[in-house]
């Protein structure tokens, strides 16, 4: 009995070599529960040694393996091959990220935004330890958890066109990542992320193409985020009109 | 010496030609083009009337010819297609808690689709009676 195969192609760079990406393809053994970052392990242990891809959990908790299958951003893991089988399959590194190598992008510009919307709670006053936990209900949980179980993966920024035409902008993950700050009953640092999400970078940047939501495979909706941002910096501007300070 | 040079892609031109979510997603931006010519029409209409009722029905009459009917069937379409995805979205940028728990995205579309409903009763009714 012959054995099942699939064929699949793979976007390579290689800075020391390439002036710009090249497609390679390999024909890899074809099982139903295999994923696609399996059949990259399996390139790289089998036929050539030299592919480079990111990965760590396998499944689906790290972010680490965020690509391009078929020009759709999904995690290598969580993706497989008997959604594709028998036709072929094409893997780029995450779109709208450079390319460091092979499949691995450079995420700098996503870090450095994520770092900005000041991603910790900012307590009214700090407590002494003696003082006590801060305490919330599952309600007050309840508000800002979806916006929480983000993974830092990016498939959200390989699907959105704004960050592509224009990476000023601050983009999916880190508003929703900001969204879920400003939700946190404990926080009180609303006023500070403010003054991100008004700028025409901030929530303005984003025209509701919700691609984002669609690729997230955490279910974060950070189109929600956005939305829910935006009518919260228009309500800061109404105020800002009657209230200036 | 560092041998990194990062790669960047330049987005082609026609990039919401590649993807049928982000080709929907041109079409539901596109349309407000010939939403606004509608209005403009419309309004057009509104100032002709002030001119008196040759002018208005001169107006009424240039409505008629084939290819307007043909240009407000399609602007019929592309504002039926925005009204539908949009209402479709609206859950999205509506945050209402009703005892705890998030109001159902079902019950937001269909408040929408049901306001949609009497508000077009209410016009119809102004115009008819």
């Amino acid at each position: 009995m012959s054995e099942l195969t699939i064929e699949i192609d793979v976007l390579r760079y290689r800075p020391e070599m390439d002036n710009e990406p090249f497609t390679q393809t390999f024909e890899v053994p074809y099982t139903a529960e295999m994923s696609i970052l399996e059949a990259l392990q399996y390139i790289k242990d089998h036929l050539d040694s030299t592919v480079s891809f990111r990965w760590s959990c396998r499944m689906a908790i790290c972010g680490s393996c965020g690509l391009m299958v078929n020009s759709v951003p999904k995690l290598g893991c969580k993706a497989f091959l008997r959604d594709y089988y028998p036709q072929k399959i094409s893997l780029e590194p995450l779109a709208n990220f450079p390319i460091e190598r092979d499949l691995v992008v450079v995420m700098d510009d996503f870090i450095k935004k994520l770092e900005e919307i000041k991603p910790y709670i900012i307590p009214e006053k700090e407590k002494c330890l003696s003082e006590g936990t801060y305490q919330q209900t599952p309600e007050q949980m309840a508000k800002f958890k979806q916006f929480s179980m983000c993974i830092n993966c990016g498939l959200c920024y390989a699907a959105c066109p704004q960050y592509a035409l224009d990476n000023k902008f601050t983009g999916p993950a880190a508003l929703a990542l900001l969204a879920r700050y400003n939700r946190d009953s404990r926080d009180n640092g609303e006023a500070e992320r403010m003054k991100i999400v008004n700028q025409e970078e901030g929530v303005w940047g984003c025209t509701f193409v919700g691609y984002c939501s669609v690729v997230c495979p955490k279910d974060v909706d950070p189109a929600a985020a956005i939305q829910l941002l935006k009518v919260e910096s228009s309500k800061d501007y109404l105020i800002g009109m009657f209230k200036p300070d | 010496m560092s041998k990194r040079k990062p790669y960047i892609r330049e987005l082609p031109r026609d990039w919401w030609m590649k993807q049928l979510f982000y080709t929907k997603y041109m079409i539901r931006e596109g349309s407000s083009v010939l939403i606004t010519l509608y209005s403009l029409i419309l309004a057009w209409g509104v100032f002709r009337l002030s001119q008196g009722e040759t002018a208005f029905n001169g107006w009424l009459e240039a409505l008629q010819n084939p290819f307007a009917i043909i240009l407000h069937l399609l602007m019929l379409i592309l504002a039926l297609y925005h009204t539908i995805t949009w209402f479709s979205l609206a859950p999205k940028a509506v945050d209402l808690w009703i005892k705890g728990k998030k109001l159902d995205d079902k019950v937001i579309v269909a408040a929408h689709y049901g306001a949609f409903a009497v508000l077009t009763i209410f016009c119809l009714l102004i115009i008819t009676l």
